[in-house]
C-alpha cells in the first residue's frame, strides 16, 4: 500500500478519527489530572494526546468536506467534554483513592494511599443510621411529590387552556429566591408559635398529629417531618414540570374516545392518562431522589441532630473533622447506589426524558 | 356528566389550589418579613410591621459584598458554561453521530450525581493539586455543573430546528460561517439565551457544591448559612425579594419579547 493509499483509507471512517481524538483527549486529561499516571508516563501520555491532535489537524486539512463535515460533531463537543473530562471525573477517581487513603495525624492533609478498607467499613458502620434517614427521608419525599405534583401538573395540562405558560410560570416562580432563604422560611411557617402549629391548634389535630408521630411534644420543627416537608417542597417543581411534559403529549381524544366506548372517568384516568404519563413521573422521581438523598441543608435548618442525613456527616467529617478518607468513602458509597439507580433506570427509560 | 366525575373535576381542581398555595407560603413569609421589626437578632418571629429595613436595604455590609461576589461568579461563569454547552447542544441535535448516546449519558451523569459528592470529589482534587480555594475554584465547580444544564436546555429548545435552512443559504452561496451567523444563530438565540438565564440563576443559588471549593471566598448562599446561626436581619429578606422581582421581571420581558418576535416572524412569513 502507498503512502497516500493509506491516507485514504485511513480517512475512510473519518467520523472514527474524530470518536477516537474525542475519547483519546478525554481519557488523558483525565489520567493527568488526576495524577494517575505521573513522571515519565506522563510525557507519555501527553505525547499520545499531541499526536491525536496532530491526526485530527491532518484529517481535516487532508480531507474533504464530507470528512470535515462527519468530524465537525466531535470538534464542537471537546471543549465541554474535556472540562467535565477534568472537573467532573478525575475528581471522582480523586474522591475513590482518596477513599482508601490513610492519615497519619488529624493534620496530615495529603493521606497517603494504603487500600484502607477500613474507611468503608466506618462508613457503612457508624454512618449507617444517616444512610438509611438519607434513603428512608429522600423516599417519602419523593412520594410526596408524586402526591402533590400531579394534581398540580395534570390541572395545567388539561385545565390550563391559554393560561398554560402562566401556570407553569407560577410553579417555577417561586425557586427564584435563594434555595436556604425558603428554607429558613420554613423555619418561621413551622415554629411553635407559627402558622402551622397554629392551624393545628385550632383544628384540634395536634393530638393526632402527635400519634400519626408527626408532631413530637407539640412540636413540629426538628422532627423527621419537618426534614421530610423541607425536602418535599424544595424539590417540588423538579417533580412538576416532567410530569406536565408528559402530560402535554397526552392526545385529548384518547381520553374521549375511552369514555366513547363507556369507559368511566376513573378508568379513563387509570388506563390511559396514567400510563402516559409514567415516564414523566419516573424522569420526576430521579429528580427529585438524587438530590434528596444527598442534602444536608433541610436537616440543618430543619432538623435536629436525630435527624441528619449523610449529607450532613459528609459535610462535617470532610470539612470540620478534616477526615477527607472517611467523608470520601462515604460519598463514594452515596454515587454508587445512586448511580446503579440510574442506570437501571436509563435502561428502561432511555435519556431523553431526563432533559 | 356523572355528579362523581364532577366531584372529581373539582376536587383536583381544589388540590391544585391547595398546591399553589403551598407553593407560595414561604414566598409570602419572606416578603411579610421584609417589613418586620424583629425583636432580636433572628427575624423569625413577627412583631410588628416597620418601613426601616427598606429604607436602608444594602446596610448589611457583609451580605451585599457576598450578593456582588456570587453575581460576578454568576457572570463569569455562565459566559464560559453557555459557551461551551451550546457548542454541545449543536453538535447533539445537528448531526448524527458515532458515539452520541455516550454524550448524552456523560452529559447526564453530573445532574444525576448528588451535589455532595460533585462538591466533595472537586475540592479533592484541588486539595492534592495544592490548587488554592476561592474565585478560581467556585467558578470551575460552577461552570462544571452549568455544562450540562446548558445543553440539555439547548438541545431541547432546538429540536425541531430545520437545519435544511442553513443549507438553503448555502446552496444560495453562502459560506457556511456566514449562513451559521446569519440563518441559525439568529434562530437558535433564543433558546441559549433561556439557557444562559437558567444557568445563571443556578450559579447564584448554589450552596452545596460552592460549600466544599470556596477555601474563604463568602457567596451569597454561603454568607446566610455562615450568619444563620448568629443573626438573621431582615436585609435577607429584602435582597432575597430584590432577587425575585428581578427574575420575574426577565421572565416577563422574555416572554413578551417571544410573543413580538413570533407576531413579526408571523408576518414576514
Amino acid at each position: 500500500m502507498t503512502r497516500t493509499q493509506r491516507l485514504a483509507s485511513f480517512t475512510e471512517r473519518p467520523e472514527l478519527v474524530g470518536l477516537g481524538v474525542l475519547l483519546l483527549l478525554g481519557s488523558g486529561v483525565i489520567l493527568l489530572a488526576a495524577e494517575i499516571t505521573s513522571g515519565a508516563l506522563a510525557y507519555v501520555v501527553g505525547g499520545l494526546m499531541a499526536l491525536a491532535l496532530v491526526g485530527y489537524a491532518t484529517t481535516i486539512v487532508r480531507g474533504t468536506s464530507d470528512d470535515r463535515r462527519s468530524i465537525a460533531p466531535y470538534a464542537l463537543l471537546k471543549p465541554g467534554v474535556l472540562w467535565l473530562s477534568i472537573f467532573f471525573l478525575a475528581p471522582l477517581w480523586a474522591l475513590f483513592v482518596m477513599s482508601l487513603s490513610s492519615k497519619e495525624s488529624r493534620f496530615d492533609f495529603f493521606p497517603d494511599f494504603t487500600w484502607e478498607w477500613a474507611n468503608y467499613q466506618e462508613a457503612f458502620t457508624r454512618f449507617r443510621p444517616q444512610f438509611i434517614r438519607s434513603f428512608t427521608y429522600a423516599g417519602i419525599a419523593t412520594l410526596l411529590t408524586i402526591l402533590i405534583g400531579f394534581p398540580i401538573a395534570y390541572v395545567i395540562a388539561f385545565r390550563g387552556g391559554k393560561y398554560r405558560m402562566l401556570l407553569l410560570g407560577l410553579v417555577v416562580i417561586p425557586f427564584f429566591t435563594s434555595y436556604l432563604i425558603r428554607t429558613l422560611a420554613w423555619t418561621t411557617l413551622m415554629s411553635d408559635n407559627g402558622p402551622v402549629m397554629n392551624t393545628l391548634e385550632t383544628l384540634r389535630l395536634v393530638t393526632v398529629f402527635e400519634w400519626l408521630q408527626i408532631v413530637d411534644d407539640g412540636r413540629l420543627l426538628s422532627t423527621p417531618a419537618a426534614v421530610i416537608g423541607g425536602l418535599t417542597y424544595n424539590f417540588l417543581p423538579f417533580m412538576i414540570l416532567p410530569i406536565y411534559v408528559s402530560l402535554e403529549k397526552i392526545d385529548t381524544r384518547l381520553v374521549d374516545a375511552a369514555m366513547d366506548l363507556y369507559s368511566s372517568a376513573s378508568s379513563a384516568f387509570r388506563k390511559v392518562v396514567l400510563p402516559l404519563a409514567i415516564p414523566g413521573i419516573f424522569a420526576g422521581s430521579l429528580l427529585v431522589f438524587i438530590p434528596a438523598s444527598g442534602d444536608f441543608v433541610n436537616a440543618q435548618f430543619l432538623g435536629s441532630p436525630n435527624t441528619t442525613m449523610i449529607g450532613n456527616s459528609i459535610q462535617d467529617q470532610y470539612l470540620k473533622q478534616l477526615n477527607y478518607p472517611v467523608a470520601s468513602a462515604m460519598s463514594f458509597v452515596l454515587m454508587v447506589i445512586i448511580t446503579i439507580g440510574v442506570l437501571v433506570y436509563t435502561k428502561f427509560m432511555g435519556t431523553e426524558e431526563l432533559a | 356528566m356523572s355528579t362523581s366525575s364532577r366531584v372529581g373535576r373539582w376536587g383536583i381542581n381544589a388540590v391544585a389550589i391547595l398546591g399553589f398555595i403551598y407553593l407560595f407560603a414561604p414566598i409570602f413569609v419572606i416578603i411579610l418579613f421584609s417589613f418586620n421589626d424583629p425583636a432580636g437578632k433572628f427575624n423569625i418571629q413577627w412583631s410588628g410591621f416597620t418601613l426601616d429595613n427598606w429604607a436602608d436595604p444594602f446596610s448589611e455590609k457583609q451580605l451585599t459584598d457576598a450578593l456582588l461576589v456570587s453575581l460576578r461568579v454568576a457572570f463569569v461563569s455562565t459566559i464560559i458554561s453557555t459557551f461551551l454547552g451550546s457548542l454541545m447542544a449543536i453538535a447533539l441535535s445537528r448531526y448524527k453521530f458515532k458515539g452520541q448516546g455516550g454524550v448524552n449519558l456523560f452529559l447526564v451523569l453530573p445532574l444525576t450525581s448528588p451535589e455532595v459528592v460533585i462538591g466533595a470529589s472537586l475540592a479533592t482534587l484541588f486539595l492534592n493539586r495544592s490548587v488554592e480555594f476561592g474565585y478560581t475554584t467556585v467558578i470551575i465547580a460552577h461552570v462544571m455543573f452549568q455544562i450540562s444544564f446548558v445543553a440539555l436546555t439547548v438541545r431541547a429548545r432546538i429540536r425541531g430546528f430545520d437545519w435544511g435552512l442553513e443549507q438553503a443559504a448555502m446552496d444560495l452561496g453562502a459560506s457556511p460561517m456566514r449562513a451559521f451567523w446569519k440563518i441559525t444563530f439568529p434562530l437558535i438565540l433564543p433558546g441559549i439565551l433561556a439557557a444562559s438565564l437558567l444557568s445563571f440563576a443556578l450559579s447564584i443559588d448554589d450552596f452545596i457544591i460552592t460549600f466544599f471549593n470556596a477555601g474563604s471566598l463568602v457567596t451569597f448562599p454561603l454568607q446566610i448559612f455562615g450568619a444563620s446561626r448568629v443573626t438573621i436581619p431582615p436585609q435577607i429578606n429584602i435582597l432575597a425579594t430584590m432577587i425575585l422581582l428581578a427574575s420575574v421581571g426577565i421572565m416577563v420581558l422574555g416572554a413578551v419579547a417571544g410573543s413580538i418576535r413570533r407576531k413579526r416572524l408571523g408576518q414576514t412569513l
